[in-house]
Formats: structure tokens, C-alpha cells, sequence
């Protein structure tokens, strides 16, 4: 039967190749659109560390004075001040913690005469490396020992042992970072979590290629480097960051359970009131958000992004009613080969059912080319200046995730036209004929 | 025209005049706010800012060393004032829409906070010819005043004196003259005196002032220091990119440690806005296709509608009906069609345009966006309907004699 239908709605569509022509290519339209949008903004929501982020945990607390114009905002500052984050990590209240603020760091190759260049660079503590899971290609991470006796080393990244070393193990050989040289004791193998949650606020970039240089906060600090972003909030000495009434580190802590966060959470509000108590602070405020609250609470994803997203399904609701539309013209004009299908025996679910399959040709073919308007979409994107270009690919799930789409837009698009179709009585259609 | 008939005719098609209305609401609605939304883009990027945007040209100079970095700075201006074709150089802190920001609060009133970011610009000897600023009253540094500009330990400008924007006097000090006023930091209430007043600069990352800082501009003068890491080098626009290619040989050879970044003050500018522009293109692309999805949408429903009523036109030919009544008929009935699916869009445009203002940085629509698209809609149901129409008018007659 369903093979006859087939043959049926290749007949209707073939007899009118202008409406079907376009037909499909408004749906078509619409689906490439929509998917596109559709494609990146999954790509940029995504969660960065999908078997880890329930237990990763940002923290806020808020040093500023209450009359601050910031304090109005009932938000709690982005970033800790370097005493409560040094205050909290020598606490070890969780079995992972680490500091992170981001810095520009000037790299001066010592193996060829090529100028100096900029790198991104991570200031953190030594957790980081295991609590984000970032895997080594050789060698390791430092200890809180080297946190401690501010030890000249550094991890690189792939992308930079590439560049520098051709890739071989430059575990043990020097770099020169501000004018100043660092042991090598690791190198990354490509690691790049999309968003880059922990350089949120920092003043890195929130996609993209992943960061070059991993320093100790201390040894940085002591190599004169500065994080890229610092947020004041009141008067006073800001020349020594690490006593300045300045916020410019993110805080983060690994918590294996439930319970584990509760008592974090209660140690967190403790630490509050005794910092109100010691005259720090003015407001005992403090949270712990899991990480992909606090992606979500901070709208990583840029506006611009949501906003084309909306627009293209808006465009495809156009396009839907469009198609209706037309179905519905072209059954409406076959209003007598139906009572004539319908006098020999066809019953009302075979006429439904005959139509819903030309209806679901037309999606699939709209899918079809909706594909390449969605690749077509996705060049696009990949050839803008945004952070977030190059991840523009679609992926297997959207490629059927399209198909998907199409099918039901237009098995939607399809229902009225074929109940209309179904519903005309036989024998008017059949004595106007 | 008579409407009745048509209003007869068009309640025995319901669905299919539903289909239109609907489909000329939503493209209503979607059109209101795209257009609205690439001018918006486009406000922001062309947004005035008055320095010589066509004749500078910066080299970002990073990773020099603080001790020196004011003899180093010396050096390299005097290098490159010598570069031909140089008309003026300095060194500055950050330029309008560059992305690392030096914001901070200022009120006139040391009794009150800011809840605005001010851009913070702090200049090199010469800085005001090297951009180009426009003295509206007032005057510029003088020598002494820049040689003791300097950083207080909080990081605020240790000189006395301040240059501001327009803008920024008139909401500060309105109806009175803002020579000789004080102005504080909203921090820690450090007191400068205004002695000059420019035509408005835009601020150092607008995105992240927010409209309210989008003209709110300082400028200090500050002797040679490491916070100072742009050399800023004005020409005529047809020297300019000889100059800085010639200013970056000079520079590459007098600080071989130093990482140097050179743009034009238009690249810089075009990059900033990169992404709205892209939007703004992208929403066009949207915009152009949907109408034409609607227009085509038109046109098959009313041609098949035309097709149907073959025999009515034709009999209604026969019966005295002129050429034009027919296509009138048409015309009105689209045109009735289009009105319920223009009224229902300007109520779900507004609809969405309070879900945008809640949800994501997006003002009010003005009413008159709202008008255009209304207008514009009419106008394409119209443009739409007029083939399947002039069709339907040229039905002869006969085909009444003919029907069955």
C-alpha cells in the first residue's frame, strides 16, 4: 500500500513541478536556517567537562562596601580578592581546590631569532590539572609545594610544544616567559573545554583554541605578571594586588557528593560572617554553584547567538504555514480524483494516508537541501571573526536531528491539506466532473 | 468596491484566508523586529567619534621593561616622529573600542556615586594632536602638566587636571560652564579640576559600559610609563599605511624584546563591530527571505483561488463585469486579507518585542517600525496579488457558456 502512495505522490508532485520546486525550497530555507542556529547554539551551551561538572563548584563572596554602586545589583562579585582565595584554598575544606586569573604572557623563543609573541596564559594552583582533567602528553603538573616556594615551572600546551619544540618531549628544557626563564615539567595534550568556563571574568576568550601557558599564581606574581582583568572596589594601596581591595581571581572546588557540597556551602557562610565579624567584610553573602549553573546564571552564551536562533524558528514557522498553504491549494484542486478514489473504494484513512506521504516526500526532500543550507550556514559562520567560529560544524546527531525537523515540519504542514482531502464527500466532486 | 461579496466569497474559504492572514501576521512580526534590530546594529556601529579616525594608526607595544619603559618610550617616540609623512605622535593607554577597558566612576558631587563606567584616557605629550581631538572650550595640558602626570597608589590619575567630553559636561554641570569644576572619583574621592572640554570620544568597550558609557570620556595627561603601551602615529590617510609600515621597521629594530601589534585605527574600529555588522546582514538575509517565502506563498494560494473560480469570473463577465472590476476584486479582497494579517502582526511584533526587552538587552520599538511594516506588508500583498489578478481579469467571458 505504501508503496502505491509512493507512486502516487511522485505522480501529483511531478505534475506540478513548479509549486513542488517551491514548496521544498521554503522548507528547505527554513530547516537550513534554523538548523544552523540551531547548531551553534547547542555547540555553545554544550558542558565543557560532561563526566565531571556536577562536581565542580564556583564560589563568590562579596568584599565589597555595601554602599558600592555594584552592591545595589543584588549580584555577588564575579571573582575573589587574592587574600580570600589564598584564606579558603589553605583551608583545604575540599579534596580539590585551585585559584585561577588569566594573564597575556610574553613568550621569547630562545632556540631562533623570531620576535617575541604574545601567549595566553593561566596564573593557578596546582589542583587544576587534575580537578579539570586536563590530560598530559609528558610529564605532569606542579605540587603545592611549588605553589608554596614559588617555583619557576610551567605546562605548556600542545599547540605551543608544537610551535616551539617541533612537538618532541620539551619536558626539562627552559622558556622564557617576560623576560624571565621557567622549567618546562609538562605538556598538554589538546585540551580546549567549550565554553572555557574557568576564564570566565578573566578576560580570556570564552571559545576557541584552548591556552597556551599554565604558570603557579605565585611564581607569576613573582615574574611581575598581571591578570588580564581586575575589578576595584574601594580606595586604598592597589600597587600589591595580593592585599589590594581588588577582585581578579575565579575560585574553584571539586565536591564528590551531595554532602560534601552542603558542608562546603555552610563552611563558605561561616567564613563570611567571621570575615564580617573581623571588619573584611560589610555583608555575610556567599555561593556555591555547580558549574553548569554557573554557566547559565553568567549567560555565556552571547545574546546575539539565542537571539538568531529564535529568528530562524520564527522563519520556519513561516515557512511551515506556507507549505500548508500550498498543500492545501494543490488537494483542493484534486478535489475530483479524490471523489473519484473515493467512489471505487478508498477509504478515508487511505486518502489521509496518501497524503501525509506526499506531504512527508516534500519534507524529506526539504531536509535534503535544508542540509546544505545548514553546511552552506555553517561555512558562514566559520569564516566570521567570533571566538566561537571554528566549532561550527554539524555534527552526526544534528544531521539527523535535520531530517528529523524536516519530517515533522512538514508531516505537520501536512495534516490539515490531508484532512480536508479526506473529508470531501464523493459524489458532488464526481457529477461536476 | 462593494465588500460584501468578497467577505461572502471569502467565508466559504476559511482555511485557506486564514493561511494567508496568519502567514502575513507572523512575517509582520518578524520583519518588525529584524528591522528594528539592524538599526539598532547599525546605530552602534556607526556610532561618531570625534578623533581623526582616518589618519591614526597604533602599534600596540607589549612586554617592555617597567624600569626603562619611560626612557624606551622617549627613545621610540623620537624615532618615529621622524618617519616621513608623521604629523604627530604619543603614546596613550587604550583607544576608543579597544577591548581592554580602564574604567572607573566619576561624579561631580563627592556625595553621590557613579553608576556610570567613564573611559579612562590617559595621554602622552602631544596626545591631542596625535588623535585629533576637537577643543570645544577650554584648553589642552600644558608641558608641566604632563611631565607630572602621574598614578596615585590606588591607581587614579595623580595630576590635577581633567579633559572631558561633551557629552559628559552637559550632564554633569547643565545650563553651567564646566571650566574650572571639580570633578571626583567615585572611589576615593581624588579631586580634578576640568580645564578643557572636547567633542565626544567614544568609550574604550561600549559593550561592557553600557549605553550610559557609550560618551562618557576622560582624559589625563601622564608622563612616559609602562601603563602607556600605544604609540599612537597620525598621517594623511594616503600615507598612513606606508607610515606604519616604515614606523614598525624602526620600532622592530630599536625593541628587539618587545611584542609590537600594528592596526590601522579603522581595522580596529571594523573589528570591534565585526559582529554586530555580521548581524545586522544576517537579520537583512532573513528579512529578504522571508518576504519572499510570503510573496510566493501569496501568489500560489491566490492563483489556485483564481483557478477555482474560473467559472464565477466568467459568468460575472458575461453578466456586465468590466476587465478591472475583476482585478479590483482581487486586489480589494488581498488587500482585506492583508489588513487582519497586518493587525494581528503588530500586536505579536509588540508582544515580541516585550518578550526581547525582558529577556535580552533590547529598548523599546518605536511606534513608526511598526507602521513600515505594516505599510511594507500591504505593499507586498499587493505587488503579490497582481499576476494571479491580471490572470483572473483576462478570463473571457465564454467560459460562462462553457461550464458545466
Amino acid at each position: 500500500m505504501f508503496a502505491y502512495y509512493l507512486d502516487l505522490a511522485l505522480r501529483s508532485l511531478k505534475r506540478n513541478k513548479v509549486l513542488t520546486a517551491l514548496m521544498v525550497l521554503a522548507l528547505a530555507l527554513g530547516i537550513g536556517a534554523s538548523m544552523t542556529t540551531l547548531t551553534l547554539l547547542r555547540l555553545l551551551s554544550g558542558n565543557p567537562l560532561p563526566e565531571k561538572s556536577s562536581q565542580l563548584f564556583y564560589v563568590q563572596l562579596d568584599p565589597y562596601p555595601k554602599d558600592h554602586p555594584f552592591s545595589r545589583s543584588d549580584k555577588l562579585p564575579w571573582l575573589l580578592t587574592y587574600v580570600d582565595a589564598m584564606n579558603l584554598l589553605h583551608a583545604h575544606r575540599a579534596p580539590r581546590q585551585a585559584a585561577v586569573a588569566m594573564s597575556r604572557m610574553k613568550l621569547t623563543p630562545t632556540t631562533t631569532q623570531k620576535r617575541p609573541f604574545f601567549s595566553d596564559g593561566v596564573m593557578t594552583t596546582a589542583d587544576f590539572f587534575g580537578m579539570f582533567e586536563a590530560p598530559f602528553q609528558y610529564g605532569g603538573g606542579w605540587s603545592a609545594a611549588d605553589d608554596e616556594t614559588r617555583a619557576k615551572v610551567v605546562v605548556i600546551a600542545e599547540a605551543l610544544n608544537n610551535r616551539l619544540f617541533g612537538g618532541a618531549n620539551s619536558v626539562g628544557r627552559m622558556l622564557r616567559i617576560n623576560d624571565q626563564d621557567f622549567r618546562i615539567i609538562g605538556v598538554l595534550r589538546h585540551w580546549s573545554p567549550q565554553p572555557h568556563f574557568y576564564s570566565l571574568y578573566l578576560g580570556g576568550r570564552n571559545y576557541g583554541d584552548g591556552d597556551a601557558v599554565f604558570v603557579p599564581l605565585t611564581s607569576a606574581r613573582a615574574a611581575a605578571l598581571d591578570p588580564i582583568n581586575e575589578f576595584s572596589y574601594g580606595d586604598g594601596n592597589r600597587e600589591v594586588l595580593e592585599t589590594a581591595p581588588v577582585i581578579w581571581l575565579g575560585f574553584w572546588a571539586q565536591l564528590p557528593d551531595k554532602s560534601a557540597a552542603s558542608a562546603y556551602a555552610s563552611f563558605l557562610t561561616a567564613y563570611a560572617q567571621q570575615q564580617v565579624e573581623l571588619g573584611r567584610f560589610q555583608r555575610p553573602r556567599s555561593s556555591l554553584s555547580t558549574l553548569m549553573h554557573w554557566l547559565d546564571s553568567q549567560h555565556v552564551v552571547p545574546d546575539n547567538v539565542r537571539m538568531q536562533t529564535g529568528l530562524a524558528f520564527s522563519f520556519l514557522l513561516i515557512c511551515i504555514v506556507n507549505t500548508v498553504g500550498l498543500l492545501l491549494a494543490k488537494c483542493l484542486r484534486r478535489s475530483k480524483e479524490i471523489g473519484v478514489r473515493r467512489a471505487l473504494g478508498a477509504s478515508r484513512p487511505a486518502i489521509f494516508a496518501q497524503f501525509m506521504v506526499e506531504a512527508g516526500l516534500i519534507g524529506i526532500a526539504g531536509g535534503a537541501f535544508g542540509l546544505l543550507f545548514a553546511e552552506f550556514g555553517l561555512w558562514c559562520i566559520r569564516r566570521q571573526p567570533a571566538e566561537y567560529a571554528s566549532l561550527a560544524h554539524l555534527n552526526l546527531s544534528m544531521f539527523a536531528c535535520t531530517f528529523a525537523v524536516a519530517l515533522i515540519a512538514s508531516l505537520i504542514a501536512g495534516i490539515l491539506p490531508a484532512w480536508r482531502a479526506c473529508v470531501i464527500t464523493p459524489a458532488p466532486q464526481l457529477k461536476s466532473a | 468596491m462593494e465588500i460584501r461579496p468578497i467577505l461572502a466569497s471569502l467565508r466559504k474559504h476559511r482555511i485557506p484566508a486564514l493561511l494567508i492572514v496568519l502567514e502575513i501576521a507572523l512575517a509582520c512580526a518578524v520583519l518588525c523586529n529584524a528591522v528594528f534590530m539592524i538599526a539598532q546594529c547599525l546605530i552602534g556601529t556607526h556610532a561618531a567619534n570625534a578623533i581623526d579616525e582616518a589618519g591614526i594608526a597604533i602599534i600596540h607595544v607589549g612586554g617592555l621593561d617597567d624600569q626603562h619603559a619611560a626612557d624606551s618610550i622617549a627613545r621610540d617616540l623620537a624615532a618615529l616622529r621622524s618617519v616621513p609623512g608623521v604629523q604627530a605622535v604619543a603614546a596613550i593607554n587604550a583607544l576608543p573600542l579597544s577591548t581592554d577597558a580602564m574604567l572607573n566612576g566619576f561624579t561631580p558631587n563627592p556625595e553621590q556615586d557613579s553608576q556610570i563606567n567613564s573611559s579612562q584616557y590617559f595621554i602622552s605629550r602631544g596626545g591631542e594632536q596625535a588623535l585629533g581631538l576637537q577643543l570645544l572650550q577650554g584648553r589642552f595640558f600644558n608641558a608641566e602638566e604632563y611631565a607630572q602626570g602621574g598614578f596615585t597608589t590606588s591607581h587614579q590619575s595623580s595630576s590635577h587636571v581633567v579633559i572631558v567630553n561633551q557629552a559628559d559636561a552637559q550632564r554633569w554641570w547643565p545650563g553651567q560652564s564646566p571650566l574650572g569644576q571639580q570633578l571626583y572619583s567615585s572611589s576615593d574621592k581624588t579631586a580634578w579640576t576640568v580645564i578643557g572640554v572636547v567633542a565626544d570620544v567614544l568609550a574604550q568597550d561600549p559593550e561592557f559600559s553600557g549605553p550610559a558609557g557609550r560618551y562618557s570620556s576622560l582624559f589625563f595627561p601622564l608622563h612616559a610609563s609602562a601603563d602607556l603601551n600605544r604609540y599612537l602615529l597620525r598621517s594623511a590617510p594616503q600615507d598612513r599605511d606606508r607610515v606604519l609600515q616604515q614606523a614598525m621597521q624602526a620600532l622592530g629594530k630599536l625593541e628587539p624584546g618587545a611584542v609590537l601589534e600594528p592596526k590601522t585605527y579603522l581595522d580596529m574600529r571594523a573589528d570591534y563591530f565585526a559582529g554586530s555588522r555580521n548581524m545586522a546582514w544576517m537579520l537583512a538575509m532573513v528579512c529578504v527571505v522571508m518576504l519572499a517565502v510570503t510573496a510566493l506563498g501569496i501568489v500560489g494560494l491566490t492563483s489556485f483561488w483564481v483557478g477555482q473560480r474560473r467559472s464565477q469570473i466568467g459568468i460575472r463577465r458575461a453578466v456586465g463585469a468590466t476587465y478591472t472590476h475583476i482585478l479590483h476584486y482581487f486586489q480589494t479582497e488581498n488587500f482585506l486579507l492583508s489588513t487582519a494579517g497586518v493587525a494581528l502582526g503588530v500586536v505579536l511584533a509588540f508582544a515580541i518585542n516585550i518578550y526581547l526587552m525582558e529577556n535580552y538587552e533590547v529598548s523599546r520599538m518605536p511606534w513608526y517600525y511598526l507602521g513600515a511594516g505594516a505599510v511594507s506588508l500591504w505593499a507586498l500583498g499587493q505587488l503579490a496579488v497582481l499576476w494571479p489578478a491580471l490572470r483572473a481579469a483576462a478570463v473571457p467571458p465564454v467560459v460562462a457558456t462553457r461550464a458545466g
